[in-house]
């Protein structure tokens, strides 16, 4: 019964991370600089959500108490997500919200990318599904900090403070726990830590034809995967997206 | 009534529309990936095409009232994510549909083919996303008419 315990710890991480990113990047539509960002950014929220729906899900089976992913999503308060920290900081400009989605769309195809060998075939196939859909947005977002980063001098200043900004959540991603060394015996996710050799070289390969300098620093901040404590802004954002369930219980469409 | 027999069914469903883009159905979309008997029960598997397409819970819906109104009592509807939805899938027909609707079909290259409205070759990518999850957003610099591209995935 533990592995099942830990199956759902890290099914909410990866749910909890999408759900959360999903709904921050959504905050854009109808704000974006140019319409095209705006169903970019909105295309992509959507996408996130829709990953959420099949992480959320398969978690709600895992735990095997009747949960759905809606409940899953709208019924618990902060100290039950695992997201990165990364993913629930406030948009910022729109510099720091596509450096925000380049540097999770990183993490994000490379961790897909070896979820599609997991040993569990519930956690393959959603991964399978969802690493074509973060090819494209990898490819925007890395797009976009190039074309930001090797910008105006304006542009350039602030993706480098976006990054700087940024740079101490990355760290993050690449921690590990109790709930990995489960899910590496069992053959189901990697070792977090074993993803950092690759992110590093996919991002600094973007970083640099942005002319952007990579902090060197290595602190980082954490507490969201484990759950451990978020940032302030966690609840701001769920009294924002949870507040129908809050107001009305069990309202439905 | 006899039961109608899984081609009747797969001939059933290759009329039914698909939401967004309605010039094509959703056989022509490869979404509908088993049609099948068990007793007198009636299972069809769809899958996906984007996770989030807000049309996939449309989508089951037109199914279901297409089956039931041609008398399918028993039906089953699930949701199959693997093998994921390519749009290597998109039959021939719906492809041409697609074209002459103003849509430039996905293709392996990438990138359109050739503009939909008058056959240019010039084009340039305004946007990978659109107005909708399975569209890019192009430009045909001949007659210089924006476009819709159905990209790969």
């Amino acid at each position: 019964m533990a592995d099942q315990n830990a199956l759902f710890e890290f099914l909410l991480r990866m749910g909890d991370n999408s759900l959360i990113l999903g709904h921050r990047v959504s905050e854009w539509c109808g704000h974006a600089p140019v319409l095209e960002e705006d169903i970019a950014l909105a295309n992509t929220a959507l996408d996130l959500i829709g990953q959420t729906q099949m992480w959320l899900g398969l978690a709600g089976e895992v735990e095997g108490k009747g949960r759905t992913a809606d409940d899953l999503a709208f019924l618990r308060d902060a100290w039950d997500f695992r997201n990165l920290l990364l993913c629930e900081l406030p948009n910022g400009d729109f510099g720091r919200t596509l450096m925000r989605q380049f540097l999770y769309d990183a993490w994000s195809s490379i961790m897909l990318a070896r979820l599609i060998g997991s040993s569990d075939p519930r956690v393959a196939e959603i991964a399978a599904k969802a690493s074509k859909e973060v090819a494209y947005h990898v490819e925007r977002s890395g797009d976009t900090v190039v074309g930001l980063g090797d910008g105006t001098e304006e542009s350039h200043q602030r993706m480098q403070a976006a990054l700087d900004y940024l740079w101490p959540y990355v760290g993050e991603m690449f921690d590990g726990d109790a709930v990995d060394t489960a899910m590496v015996k069992a053959g189901i996710a990697p070792d977090p830590a074993s993803l950092r050799e690759e992110y590093d070289a996919l991002v600094g390969r973007v970083l640099t034809q942005a002319t952007l300098t990579n902090p060197t620093d290595t602190f980082h901040h954490k507490g969201g995967r484990t759950g451990y404590m978020h940032t302030e802004h966690l609840g701001h954002l769920l009294t924002s997206m949870q507040w129908l369930q809050r107001a009305y219980p069990g309202a439905t469409w | 009534m006899d039961q109608p027999s899984v081609d009747t069914i797969w001939d059933w469903l290759d009329q039914v529309p698909d939401p967004e883009i309605p010039v094509i159905s959703l056989v022509d979309l490869g979404i509908i990936r088993d049609v099948r008997w068990e007793g007198d029960v009636l299972n069809v598997a769809v899958t996906p095409t984007y996770s989030g397409c807000p049309a996939t819970t449309v989508i089951k819906f037109d199914i279901e009232a297409a089956l039931r109104d041609r008398g399918i009592e028993k039906l089953v509807l699930t949701t199959q994510l693997s093998p994921p939805w390519t749009t290597d899938w998109l039959s021939d027909k719906g492809r041409a549909a697609l074209e002459k609707f103003g849509i430039a079909p996905p293709s392996a290259k990438g990138e359109p083919d050739r503009c939909p409205n008058c056959g240019g070759t010039d084009l340039e990518r305004t946007s990978q996303f659109g107005s909708t999850p399975c569209k890019a957003l192009w430009r045909c610099r001949d007659c210089l008419e924006p476009f819709d591209y159905f990209k790969c995935i």
